[in-house]
């Protein structure tokens, strides 16, 4: 049983890693995406919006399996022989495709919530494009979209779990090998709930304590 | 990319459409029949209530829903009782393993959805549901909910684009619905490419839909100055035809 504690330890921090890898390409992809939605013309606004319905309208255990056994035939093609992808790698990659579709719309809605005389005011001070988006808008913006931005993050540590579908030894691994050599389910997935629930309840208050440190300006 | 493994993969993945659909839609009137009481509760009821209200929304919530299918489908057998008791011929069995689990599950997010429809119900309606003479059953019945049902609509849109995206889950206990269709002519196959997007394709539709439903239903229950006024005009061409009965 002590063995179990050390791998749900050595689990936790897999899962933990692979949350904040994937959350954080997934941020900057979803800035990126809201930014050129905000900025460019309507066929690239069209191609992000399809992008983030598709991703949004698929199930997360689709997308995971299909970048895992996808990318192995790839890989395998390309490589002429059989190679397997790395578990963590596809799952680092599906989930950051997931977070970063719904970010893109947690942004966009928040730079459009924040009114077109602000940019306006500092296109007319002479600052550049950078200074705009870095000074005037990212403050207010990211304030906007505390609330759903965190809830993201919720999902995302759930979301995880279904990378052990494809083998990844995270929490929800360790709590199915652990279930069936030890003939004790209820106690190994109970274990696991304990822990997904910890680390939800963890991202829970640091939102709100952000929330309330970085309240939305002018309300 | 073979376009005729594809055609192949949509005739096979369609024959799990339907459990897909029995999955959710079965889910969802579950969880939504048991989340009106609770949301109820949750919204109004004395602190020591609407706390366990909310411990149970707060675990199911805030843990992924493959470990509660697993909990239920393998945890549940563990314990001695359950195996001898009668509900044991339905414990066994995979797909009331998930739907039982989708259903609770449903039943969290639903509760918190309609609880928060709840509160924003402004106090002056009841307030004038109650001088008008309604019994408080009556009140809620006609006046808090569908006034919060109408205020939740986008929320709850959501939540059942979750249910049918969250169903694909049920592959994990061997039920073969269009997630396990499809793994299962993966390892027979080895196309991932094609089979998994036909997949995907498959649920982009049905949410698709879901979500256009939703749009219908809230522009339907809409109460701004507009839609009244095209209800008005249907009810003066509806009003021939009512007079054949």
């Amino acid at each position: 049983m002590n063995g179990f504690v050390s791998q749900f330890a050595g689990a936790l921090l897999i899962t933990a890693g692979l949350a904040l890898v994937s959350g954080f390409v997934g941020t900057s992809v979803g800035l990126l995406l809201a930014i050129a939605k905000h900025t460019h013309t309507s066929r690239m606004v069209g191609l992000i919006t399809a992008y983030t319905t598709v991703v949004r309208g698929v199930p997360e255990l689709v997308i995971i399996l299909l970048i895992y056994f996808g990318g192995t035939a790839l890989a395998s093609a390309i490589a002429g022989r059989y190679v397997e992808v790395n578990a963590f790698t596809a799952g680092v990659i599906a989930l950051s495709v997931v977070f970063s579709g719904y970010a893109t719309e947690v942004f966009r809605g928040a730079i459009a919530a924040i009114p077109a005389g602000q940019a306006e005011a500092a296109k007319s001070l002479g600052l550049s494009a950078w200074q705009r988006w870095l000074l005037v808008v990212a403050p207010q913006m990211w304030r906007l979209a505390l609330p759903a931005y965190g809830n993201l993050w919720i999902s995302l540590f759930k979301d995880t779990a279904l990378v052990s579908i494809i083998g990844l030894t995270d929490v929800m691994r360790v709590a199915f090998v652990g279930a069936g050599s030890m003939r004790a389910p209820l106690s190994f997935y109970l274990a696991a709930s304990a822990l997904y629930l910890s680390l939800t309840t963890v991202t829970l208050l640091s939102i709100r304590l952000a929330e309330r440190r970085y309240p939305a300006l002018g309300r | 990319m073979d376009l005729t493994m594809m055609v192949e993969a949509a005739v096979v993945l369609s024959s799990g459409l339907k459990l897909t659909l029995t999955l959710t839609a079965l889910a969802l009137a579950a969880g939504f029949i048991l989340s009106v009481p609770l949301a109820f509760v949750r919204a109004f009821a004395r602190p020591a209530l609407s706390l366990s209200v909310l411990a149970y929304t707060y675990v199911f919530r805030g843990t992924p829903m493959l470990v509660q299918l697993f909990l239920v489908y393998y945890g549940l057998g563990q314990i001695e009782a359950v195996r001898t008791s009668i509900f044991w011929v339905v414990l066994r069995d995979p797909f009331w393993c998930a739907l039982l689990t989708f259903s609770l599950n449903s039943a969290a997010h639903t509760t918190e959805i309609l609880c928060r429809g709840l509160q924003s119900v402004p106090k002056g309606m009841t307030e004038a549901a109650a001088a008008l003479g309604l019994k408080r059953f009556q009140t809620a019945r006609l006046v808090t909910f569908p006034i919060a049902f109408r205020i939740s609509l986008p929320a709850y849109g959501n939540e059942v684009v979750g249910m049918i995206k969250g169903s694909s889950l049920a592959s994990t206990v061997t039920l073969l619905e269009v997630t396990g269709m499809a793994r299962q002519m993966v390892s027979t196959t080895f196309a991932p490419y094609e089979i998994f997007i036909v997949a995907g394709a498959i649920y982009l539709l049905l949410t698709s839909i879901a979500v256009k439903i939703t749009q219908v239903l809230e522009l339907h229950l809409a109460t701004d100055g507009k839609s009244s006024l095209r209800r008005r005009t249907r009810l003066k061409t509806a009003l021939p035809g009512a007079t054949t009965p």
